[in-house]
């Protein structure tokens, strides 16, 4: 038997392709759309394991330092290697901002972190790690900046002395790593007004100003341009000790926050990413229902053109199970067109995202079974439209 | 002699009910036998279609009885279960446009009906080959539906309408869209094909060139037949 979905393929392969690479770009816009959500749950997965740490250990209910602001003293990380089962313990700090590279802002996660502690990148691609206490940096390479490259953060001039990959933040910013005081001093520091109009309300103040206490006055000023404040303090455990064992520890001695790395995960990706997985969620059914809609739109339309010959081949005898299968063969066919131009589509555009782009062969098996079954369900409408001609009207009067 | 290729006795079609109903057809009788081509001629609204579709089993009569080939296929009701495989092999259709289908080539538009019968591809299509041979279109055997001219694609959908060898072959105003000469070449065919095959064909038209070619007519007036002899011309 000939196959009738086939040659009327063939017969009109242009039309059909056309619409076939039309329905790709859509396909692969909804490829791309869940690609996002990947790259992002893949992104804080990956800034959870580069930072190298068991625990995370933050203020009291907070869930930071990622998801909610955090904020404690930078002298607990030494009482926090003082538990049992605390091999190595870090401070970070966090901060958000934009540095000018090229005449261009560029957005960044500064992360202050501590010389040989959790915090610091897994691994370099290039260059060294931070070997003096002030203004070298490490960059993610998504940041633009090339090694040795100069940038200004706030007053001061850094050298990037170093470069990792895959550093970005749960949102997509990349991270540069700087020296914790240096970040510490980013966070706090004021600019010169706003340094001079606190030291002289502080000045004008009586109670720093009592005859009694010499020195007291600068003692305060010095303390308004310095912090000693910091995000989290990452912490590494002895082999053979549980994680959860010694956050308990922690929260029970300390009063502090500890997450382990499961639960960090959980944070980023349950909490802090799941509003925006949501929304991806709903462009997803949106596209899908728009690519069904125009898929059953354009079966439906292919199905009116060829209402004649249907009518001729039922009057010839065709059965309903031959014109159903050209129909659904059809629409399979215009899916699989879609499918191989969307993903390949999907394919080439992800790098160019600014964003980390994953597409995962899972979500690709995934996406073309929904395709095909999508278009299944488009045909019904045209094979109902099919079966319900009547062969007599291939008979004139 | 043999039994009739098609055997009508006062056969009734009426559309709709009550006030509103119309009969289309109001006892048509008429038995035409196999080899012969039939001219079934009549007025637009006369009942010619209604007539071609009872006979094509693709609407149900009234009322009354039809026989194919001595078998009886309806009595008041169908006698068949599977209309669509009576008409598959036992009616040929040959329609006033050709109705070809234009994804198919000219071999394949024939080879579709046999295949749909179950018969082999290569089998189907040598069978194809052979018609559009004895049809003086073997040449176009490959040919796109599309690059054929009119007379062409009327000789593939006569084609097609042996491609089953069905005892009859209802033709719905087959000449209608050609000039003089060639709707003449086509009744040609028809008579030919009709002797060769022995198959039974009603021609319906009002073309006034073709009609002297008959041997025999049915008028069709208000859906009532009126049989008269024809003049059996050569075409």
């Amino acid at each position: 038997m000939i196959n009738l979905a086939s040659r009327d393929i063939l017969h009109g392969w242009g039309k059909f392709a056309f619409t076939g690479v039309g329905l790709g770009l859509l396909i692969g816009v909804t490829l791309t759309m869940a690609g996002v959500y990947r790259g992002m749950v893949d992104d804080a997965k990956a800034m959870i394991e580069n930072a190298g740490a068991d625990l995370w250990v933050v203020q009291q209910n907070t869930l930071g330092p990622y998801a909610e602001p955090s904020s404690i003293h930078d002298d607990v990380a030494r009482d926090i290697l003082g538990q049992n089962g605390v091999m190595e313990a870090g401070n970070v700090a966090y901060l958000t901002m934009q540095i000018q590279k090229g005449g261009k802002d560029v957005r960044i996660m500064l992360v202050g972190i501590e010389q040989s502690k959790p915090g610091e990148p897994a691994y370099l691609v290039d260059g060294r790690p931070i070997a003096h206490s002030h203004y070298e940096a490490l960059a993610d390479i998504k940041t633009g900046l090339k090694l040795g490259e100069h940038f200004q953060i706030r007053r001061y001039q850094y050298t990037v002395v170093g470069l990792t990959r895959r550093m970005v933040s749960s949102s997509g910013d990349p991270m540069v790593f700087v020296p914790l005081k240096d970040a510490q001093e980013v966070q706090f520091l004021k600019d010169n007004d706003a340094l001079l109009n606190e030291r002289a309300r502080t000045t004008a103040n009586p109670a720093f100003n009592r005859p009694g206490v010499p020195g007291l006055l600068d003692s305060v000023l010095a303390n308004q341009i310095t912090s000693h404040m910091v995000n989290a303090v990452l912490v590494r455990i002895k082999n053979g000790y549980d994680a959860q064992e010694v956050a308990k520890q922690i929260l029970r001695w300390k009063h502090l926050q500890a997450y382990t790395k499961d639960q960090m995960e959980e944070i980023l990706v349950a909490k802090l990413i799941a509003t925006a997985s949501k929304q991806i969620f709903m462009f997803l059914v949106i596209l899908a229902i728009v690519s069904a809609a125009i898929v059953a739109f354009i079966i439906y339309a292919m199905t009116l053109n060829k209402i004649r010959e249907i009518a001729v081949l039922k009057l010839v005898g065709a059965g309903n199970q031959t014109i159903s299968s050209m129909i659904l063969q059809q629409a399979l066919g215009l899916g699989l067109i879609g499918f191989v131009v969307g993903k390949t589509a999907a394919t080439l555009w992800a790098p160019l995202f600014p964003k980390y782009v994953l597409l995962i062969p899972g979500d690709t098996i995934i996406g073309f079974i929904l395709v095909m079954l999508m278009c299944s369900l488009a045909s019904i409408f045209a094979i109902r439209a099919a079966l319900r001609v009547d062969p007599a009207t291939a008979i004139g009067g | 002699m043999s039994e009739p290729a098609i055997h009508i006795e006062n056969l009734m079609k009426r559309y709709g009910e009550g006030d509103t109903a119309v009969d289309a057809l109001k006892g048509v009788d008429m038995t035409i036998w196999p080899g012969e081509v039939v001219g079934l001629v009549g007025p637009s609204g006369s009942g010619k279609s209604t007539l071609l579709k009872c006979l094509g089993a693709v609407i149900e009569p009234t009322s009354g009885k039809m026989t194919l080939g001595g078998e009886t296929i309806f009595d008041g009701t169908w006698e068949i279960d599977d209309l669509r495989t009576l008409r598959r092999d036992r009616i040929g259709f040959v329609f006033q446009a050709p109705y070809l289908i234009p994804f198919l080539d000219v071999t394949d538009n024939i080879a579709l009906l046999p295949m749909l019968a179950g018969m082999p591809n290569t089998q189907a299509r040598i069978r194809a080959k052979e018609l559009l041979d004895a049809l003086d279109v073997g040449h176009r055997a490959t040919a796109q539906v599309s690059e054929l001219s009119g007379g062409e694609q009327q000789r593939v959908s006569i084609a097609r309408a042996l491609a089953n060898q069905p005892p009859i072959i209802l033709a719905d105003e087959p000449t209608a869209p050609l000039d003089s000469e060639r709707a003449l070449t086509v009744v040609r065919i028809l008579n030919q094909m009709a002797q060769q095959y022995q198959t039974a064909i009603i021609v319906v038209t009002h073309d006034e060139k073709i009609i002297p070619t008959f041997k025999r007519i049915y008028h069709i007036r208000d859906g009532r037949t009126y049989e008269e002899a024809g003049e059996g011309r050569d075409a």
